[in-house]
This record gives structure tokens, sequence and C-alpha cells, in this order.
């Protein structure tokens, strides 16, 4: 595994109330692997993802990402510095095609914003049809997004995170909501594409299937804090993890 | 069966035609023409918003700014011309729009129409109760201007606003229709149905929806000259909410899908205005009131989103 550190969270701290999401969480995330994060329900896992992305700000404690501080940072800048973000609920533009979804992410991503040019005319826009390849969703490009099965809505989701470029990806739950025939299937597209566009991902999953076959190493947060990391075979061997998190 | 953008365009020249040979004919009809294309032309603004979901309920103070434009130069500075109006008009609501948009563009939906009320109410009673510079609510005559330096008698005047405005509305339509199809255009869509993502993207909603509130209120400027010119006065009125609710009104009566509805919705507005009117002294509104309240229930979309369905359904069997 490559040594270098891309994220690099130190001390972080908050609380919703008295509930306490983190309480001093030191995570690194190591450039080219496949990161997941499991925990029981509830334990801040999601709240991690909203505050590396610049949506919640801890109370406590710091995020680098390459070297550099982005704690205070809005989700847009943080975009703008290469982490990209898919959603445990598809965050899509319901009104627009799945290739506009597309066309407009890479115009986010690129600043072309010219006022007088077609957004289906950009450049970008083959870029976006060999990214609708990998990602196996070429058939539904110009099907509505509010339109699609879940499953699908799943993929372009991601896809348009992946549109941005990123070097990291961060991912909540990307097999929730879909038909446990259809996850392995998804979850497969989804690799191959992370390693072909070689983006370092994290993954919150609650399903250990998906965590043993797909990801490079685990991390456990509970009562808000990483209480170990490793492979996954390792993690999830280990007899307190067994009791707490996976509830066997 | 021709394709859906070949048929716009035919029905698109067809507009343009009759609105500039029906005058020609009825010339009683010239002066009702200019004031259908021109309010059309503010409503284009007010469908570049409600593209983002967002309605203005103030949108007469960009109006109000291009007639006042008009009014002032009148008073201060004499007889001008109409380009120079309409260039300094534009002007002078781009910048209102840009103060006023720094503000509004940081709320959504009902406080962000709210806020626009308030500020078009702001300059409603600076017109109305600074006299001695507005002449108050009896409004600013605007004298008949000429055009490109040339003088022209009432009659002729009347023939070459009615041609100047339909092209300027024709430009208009075209502009705003490749601005909604632009990707700032597409990401003022994408405010309506899922802002968060679109911060997601690196991409700031509100410089998006400032740039879309900016472009509606140079709109609603270059309306406002014309209709001034056309009426040869502007008055507080033209600020006040009554206003802005019209064009609202006329925006969801033509339809907010396509940028054609501002001119369908102006016309039978304007049109049921003039007769129902002269039928009815007093009650017109009510007719007005009852066509709103039919479009509403039985075309959601407005007229345009009508004559698009009878196409639909025409084509499919």
């Amino acid at each position: 595994m490559s040594a270098t550190v891309l994220l690099e969270a130190r001390g972080l701290a908050i609380r919703f109330g008295g509930v306490v999401a983190a309480d001093g969480v030191d995570l690194d995330v190591f450039e080219g692997e496949k990161l997941a994060i499991i925990g029981p329900n509830g334990a801040g896992k999601t709240t991690f993802l909203n505050i590396t992305t610049g949506y919640l700000k801890p109370q406590a404690g710091t995020v680098r990402f390459l070297g550099r501080e982005i704690t205070a940072h809005r989700p847009r800048d943080i975009t703008r510095f290469g982490i990209a973000r898919a959603f445990q609920i598809p965050q899509l533009f319901l009104d627009h095609t799945v290739i506009e979804n597309l066309l407009i992410a890479a115009a986010g991503q690129s600043g072309r914003t010219i006022l007088m040019r077609s957004l289906h005319d950009l450049p970008e826009r083959s870029d976006m049809e060999a990214l609708l390849d990998l990602v196996s969703i070429r058939d539904v490009a110009d099907r509505k997004a509010g339109e699609l099965p879940e499953g699908k809505r799943k993929l372009v989701d991601i896809a348009v995170a992946l549109a941005l470029k990123p070097r990291l990806l961060l991912m909540d739950e990307p097999t929730s909501g879909v038909a446990s025939s259809e996850k392995f299937a998804i979850m497969d597209i989804l690799v191959a594409a992370l390693d072909k566009q070689r983006v370092t991902s994290v993954f919150v999953e609650h399903d250990m299937d998906m965590v043993t076959r797909y990801a490079d190493r685990v991390a456990v947060w509970s009562a808000g804090k990483i209480q170990m990391s490793g492979p996954p075979a390792e993690v999830l061997a280990d007899p307190v993890v067994r009791e707490q998190v996976i509830g066997i | 069966m021709a394709s859906r953008s070949t048929v716009l365009s035919w029905t698109l020249a067809a507009v343009v035609v009759a609105a500039g040979v029906i005058p020609l004919l009825i010339p009683s009809m010239a002066t009702l023409v200019v004031l259908i294309l021109a309010k059309g032309i503010v409503v284009l603004g007010i469908i570049i918003l409600l593209q983002a979901g967002q309605v203005s309920f103030g949108h007469a103070m960009f109006f109000a700014a291009g007639s006042y434009t008009a009014g002032f130069w009148g008073r201060y500075l004499g007889v001008g011309d109409l380009f120079a109006y309409l260039v300094v008009g534009t002007v002078v609501a781009t910048l209102l729009g840009l103060l006023v948009g720094l503000f509004v563009v940081r709320y959504r939906e009902i406080f962000f129409g709210m806020l626009n009320l308030a500020f078009s109410m702001v300059l409603w009673s600076l017109l109305e109760k600074m006299f001695h510079l507005t002449n108050g609510a009896d409004g600013m005559r605007v004298p008949r201007p000429t055009v490109f330096g040339m003088a022209f008698s009432p009659d002729n005047f009347q023939y070459v606003l009615l041609y100047l405005t339909l092209a300027i509305a024709t430009a208009a339509t075209f502009a705003v229709q490749r601005f909604l199809e632009s990707p700032t255009g597409n990401m003022l869509r994408a405010i309506k149905s899922n802002e968060t993502r679109l911060e997601y993207l690196g991409v700031s909603a509100r410089r998006v929806l400032l740039i879309g509130y900016v472009i509606s209120a140079a709109l609603g400027g270059i309306g406002g000259v014309l209709v001034a010119v056309a009426q040869q006065i502007a008055t507080p009125e033209f600020a006040y909410w009554t206003k802005s609710g019209e064009f609202v009104f006329i925006a969801i009566l033509g339809g907010v899908g396509n940028a054609l509805g501002a001119f369908a919705g102006s016309a039978v507005f304007e049109l049921v205005r003039f007769y129902a009117s002269a039928q009815l002294a007093n009650s017109w509104q009510l007719i007005l009131g009852i066509v709103l309240i039919a479009i509403i229930l039985f075309a959601p979309n407005g007229l345009i989103g009508l004559w698009k369905r009878q196409r639909a359904a025409r084509d499919e069997t």
C-alpha cells in the first residue's frame, strides 16, 4: 500500500445535544486505498463525511487534505480541492436527463459556465459519455433522472461525483436501498470505475459482505472513536468488533 | 413530422409577422402591440427566475427604473434619443439588479419573494414622496424621443417604436432561450431541483442565481423604457406591487417552460384588459381572474403548455 496520506483527521469532536458522534477521532486515508468505515447505527459515520466535506464544522479537531487544512471550508470549496461525495439517498437533478446531470457537474468542475453556449455542446461531452459507459448506464443517458429506479440512480449519483475528477470519493452506503441481488453487480461496476480512474475512496457500509469483498482496509467507528483499523479479514474476526458492530 | 425546433421557429416567425403586419392594417393596434411586446420582455426575466423556482414580487422596481430613466431624461436633459434611453435605462436597471440581487439571492422562496416586494415598495415610496424631483403621484411625462437622431411625427413614430420593439423582443427571446440552454441556465433549474448537490459540485448557487437575477433586471429595464415611451409617461404605479404581480400573472398565464410563453401570456393579458375594460369598466379584473383560475386548473403549464400538449396528442395519432 502506498504510504502517501491523502486525508488526515485529528482529534475530531462533535456532539449533537447529548449524542456524542465523535470524541477524538483520528483517521488517515492513504492514497489509492478503498477504506470502509463500519460501526453501529448512529455512531457518527455519516457525520464524518459531513465534516470532511464541510457540511458540518467539528467542535474540535482538524481535517487536512493533501496537507492543507480544510476544516473551516464550505462544501463547494472542498469539492474544488478534489473531494467528491456520493450520497446515501441519491442527490440528483431530477428534472434533468442523466447526461445533463453529468454535464452540469462537468461545467461546475471546469468553471465553464459561459452564457451563450448549449450545455449539450460542452467539450466535456465525450468524456461524460465515456464515464456513462464506465458505470454501465449509457443506456439511460437521455432518460430523466427522476424516472430511474433506485439502483440506477445510485450509479448516476456516483457518476456525477466522478465527473468532478476527484482525488478522493466519499460514499455513504453505496448499495443501501438496492435489492440484494443487484448489490454485487453495482459494487463490481463501481470498484472497476474507481480503479480505472485511480480514485481513492472511503465508504460507509453496513453490509459486511460488501466490506469483506471490496475494502482494502476497515475502520471501526464506535462510541465516538476509531476502535481499530486494518485489513477486513483481521478486523472482522476480532471478537469485540463481532459483538458490538456486527452483532453476532 | 416536423421537428420540434422547426415548428417553434415557424411559430415564432408567424408571431413576428403577425405583430408586424396587424398594426399596419389596424393602426390603433400599434401601441397595444408595443405594450404586449414590452411587457413580454419583462416577463422573460420573471421566467428566468422561475427556472430556479424563485418568484419575485418586486420586479416592477426594474421596470420603473427603466421608465423613470426616460422620465428623468425628459425632465432634466430635454428630449433625448430612444437609443440612449434604452442603453441608459438598461444600465440603470442592471446596476440596481446587481445591488438588490446581492441581498436577495441569499434567500429562497417566500423570503425571496417578499424581500423583492420590500425593495420595490421602497422605490415606489421614493418616487411618490420625492415630489420635487419626481413630480410625485402624477408621474413624469416622457416626451417623444428622436430615434437615432431622427425626429418623427406621432403617426410615424408609433410604427418606428413598434418595429424597434419587435426587433428587441425577438432578439431577447432568442438570447433568453440560449441562456436557459447554457450551463448556467441549467444550473438555475438545478437550484430548483437540488441546491445542495449543486454546491457539492463546486458551484455557488448564489452566484448562479445572481447572474439570472441581473439578466432579469436588465430585461425589466428594457421593457420599462419601451412602455414609458409608448405611453409617454412614467408614474410611481410602475413600481407598485400590483405591477409586479401582473408580471408574475402573465408568466403563469403564458407558461414558464419556454421563452415564447412570455409573449403568449402578455398578448392574452393585454387583449383581455383592452377589450374587457371597454365592455366592463370596473370589473375587467374579474375576467382576468377567471382566465387565470382556468389556466391553473386545466393547463398548469400555461398557454404554451396547452399548445404543446395538443401537438403531442396529434403526433401520437
